[in-house]
């Protein structure tokens, strides 16, 4: 009896705990098509015209722009750094394995705002100028522990007999690694490339650190939180943000947890 | 020694080590050596070895307390997160038979949007003429804003444990799916109730999940920024945003360096000795 009751419980706060982790994620897009100023209930009449703002308005385009572009090399970037990383720490025993595992993993434990600074202080030391590089390299560093951890948990499923048939029917190591490996951890890659995406695109304080003069989009809409009048347009950007996030976070997750790789079936 | 299918192992491994190094270790040294430096009256850094820094901030109390709220707020904030987020994990290890993959995916979803927005969405759902204030005057409940829903060390707590919800739920929820059915079941054979057994085996060894929370969460948000610029208002007000205002308008580099140093390093050696205390625990169960 009490073990069902136990479980009664759990159900019941279960599904309150998740009302509170959607709240406000479905708030911001009811209140983007509310015809006010103020984000307060009761609801006035639907309207689109906030969205409408937001297309004619160039510096958005910009803003957009420049996080495309940052959020595209990042991925590309962490997860190729990724995928050799993981390979090496699946593939072969090294020594000191797990300091290192342990090394890679920092990045996600250090507060974003020191890791925005530091990498502020070294960049000037260096003589390397702020701007859209400088973010790729601290939205790399973030993004790089998400892919090994993504990738390693693909690369762990491996069959290395594949990999040492294809070596033995006499595949060089190159042909092996883009006839075997590649379609098998191809899943992965996906998953990774998405969410690194996803990562850079949202993140806020190391941009706002590093991009000077090219604001990136959340940076971009950090500077428009101050004018209430703003705010129904920073509504309807941010809900368009979740829609896109949610699309391309549902897809990666799917592709993490798909059991075969493409091409092997 | 080392045999050569190992140096292309090692050889892979270089990329990403590498990057580490340049883009977080060599940055954070940096910011130690920076924290040695000061600021001339000009503006300009004079960059020979002076303790001024830390000096000032030993000397001022307020430096002190703003990072001693931090601390507080990071220790309630990874308290309630992880209090909130056991019976979920336990939920879904436990009870939950179909649809556990959905029930991952959906619990993970969240996260994965951006920060910035959940936290402005809290400060909408919050505010004084915000979401759950307007509801409740349009529903009659009641008459007057409640007012103690922003700006306040409370509202930065509500967030935070949003924010870092996934990053309990998951590690938590991982090491109690690899726990031995079979040894509760004995604690069951053995004449433990529930509530007993749930102490002296379940939790022990879903410890490892719980620690895992505690490091991810706890350091962090000492350093949250953005939480307590937006919706913290000036009780709530935490070290970030000290020092970003000494790389921002008060433009005193050595000096934000120092207390970011300061921070780190005090926020780390907490969440060591925490996790120490932790692990004595897990511990108590073999």
């Amino acid at each position: 009896m009490t073990a069902r009751r136990g479980r009664r419980l759990r159900q019941v706060f279960s599904s309150g705990y998740l009302v509170y982790l959607y709240l406000p994620i479905v708030i911001l897009p009811i209140f983007s098509f509310n015809d006010s100023f103020y984000i307060s209930f009761p609801l006035q009449a639907f309207t689109t015209r906030w969205y409408e703002e937001l297309a004619s308005d160039p510096s958005i385009i910009a803003a957009l722009a420049s996080s495309l572009q940052i959020a595209a090399a990042t991925a590309l970037i962490s997860t190729f750094f990724g995928v050799l990383t993981a390979r090496a720490l699946t593939r072969y025993r090294l020594r000191y394995q797990k300091s290192m595992l342990a090394a890679i993993m920092l990045p996600i434990v250090i507060p974003e705002l020191i890791l925005g600074v530091s990498l502020l202080v070294a960049l000037n030391q260096v003589g390397l100028g702020l701007g859209k590089w400088a973010v790729v390299a601290g939205h790399t560093l973030i993004c790089f522990p998400f892919a090994v951890a993504i990738l390693l948990s693909r690369f762990e499923g491996f069959d290395l007999a594949l990999e040492e048939a294809s070596l033995d029917l006499g595949e060089s190591p190159w042909q092996t690694f883009w006839r075997v490996v590649f379609p098998l951890a191809l899943p992965g890659i996906v998953a990774s490339v998405l969410l690194t995406f996803t990562i850079s695109f949202d993140e806020f304080l190391i941009a706002f650190f590093l991009s000077a003069s090219e604001p990136t989009l959340p940076v971009y809409l950090w500077g428009q939180l101050r004018f209430p009048k703003k705010l129904p347009s920073a509504l309807a950007l941010g809900s368009l943000i979740i829609v896109a996030s949610f699309i391309v976070v549902t897809i990666a997750e799917l592709m993490r947890r798909r059991r075969t790789g493409w091409g092997t079936k | 020694m080392t045999t050569s299918p190992n140096r292309a192992g090692y050889l892979q491994l270089a990329p990403g080590l590498i990057l580490v190094l340049a883009a977080m270790l060599v940055p954070l040294f940096l910011l130690l050596v920076a924290s040695f430096w000061s600021i001339q009256p000009g503006g300009d850094i004079d960059t020979s070895f002076t303790l001024a820094n830390y000096a000032k901030l030993t000397e001022r109390p307020g430096y002190a307390q703003i990072i001693l709220r931090s601390i507080g707020i990071a220790a309630c904030v990874t308290l309630v997160t992880i209090l909130l987020a056991y019976p979920l994990a336990y939920f879904v290890a436990f009870d939950v038979r179909k649809h556990k993959l959905i029930l991952l995916i959906l619990i993970t979803l969240p996260f994965w949007t951006s920060y910035l927005l959940r936290v402005f969405a809290w400060k909408v759902i919050l505010g004084w003429n915000g979401v759950i204030n307007s509801g409740l005057t349009t529903a009659g409940l009641i008459e007057e804003p409640l007012a103690f829903l922003l700006y306040n060390p409370f509202s930065v707590v509500v967030t935070l444990s949003h924010a870092w919800a996934t990053f309990a739920i998951l590690p938590i929820y991982l090491s109690l799916e690899k726990i031995d059915r079979n040894l509760i079941s004995a604690a069951a054979d053995l004449g433990d109730g529930p509530v007993r057994s749930f102490f002296r085996v379940t939790l022990p060894l879903s410890m490892p999940g719980v620690m895992a929370a505690v490091f991810i969460i706890f350091i962090p948000t000492v350093g949250d920024y953005i939480t307590p610029a937006l919706i913290g208002g000036p009780d709530g007000l935490m070290v970030s945003n000290l020092i970003q205002a000494q790389f921002g308008k008060a433009n005193n580099w050595p000096f934000g360096a120092a207390i970011s140093v300061v921070s780190i390093v005090t926020v780390s050696v907490i969440a060591l000795v925490t996790v120490a205390g932790l692990r004595r625990f897990a511990g108590s169960a073999r």
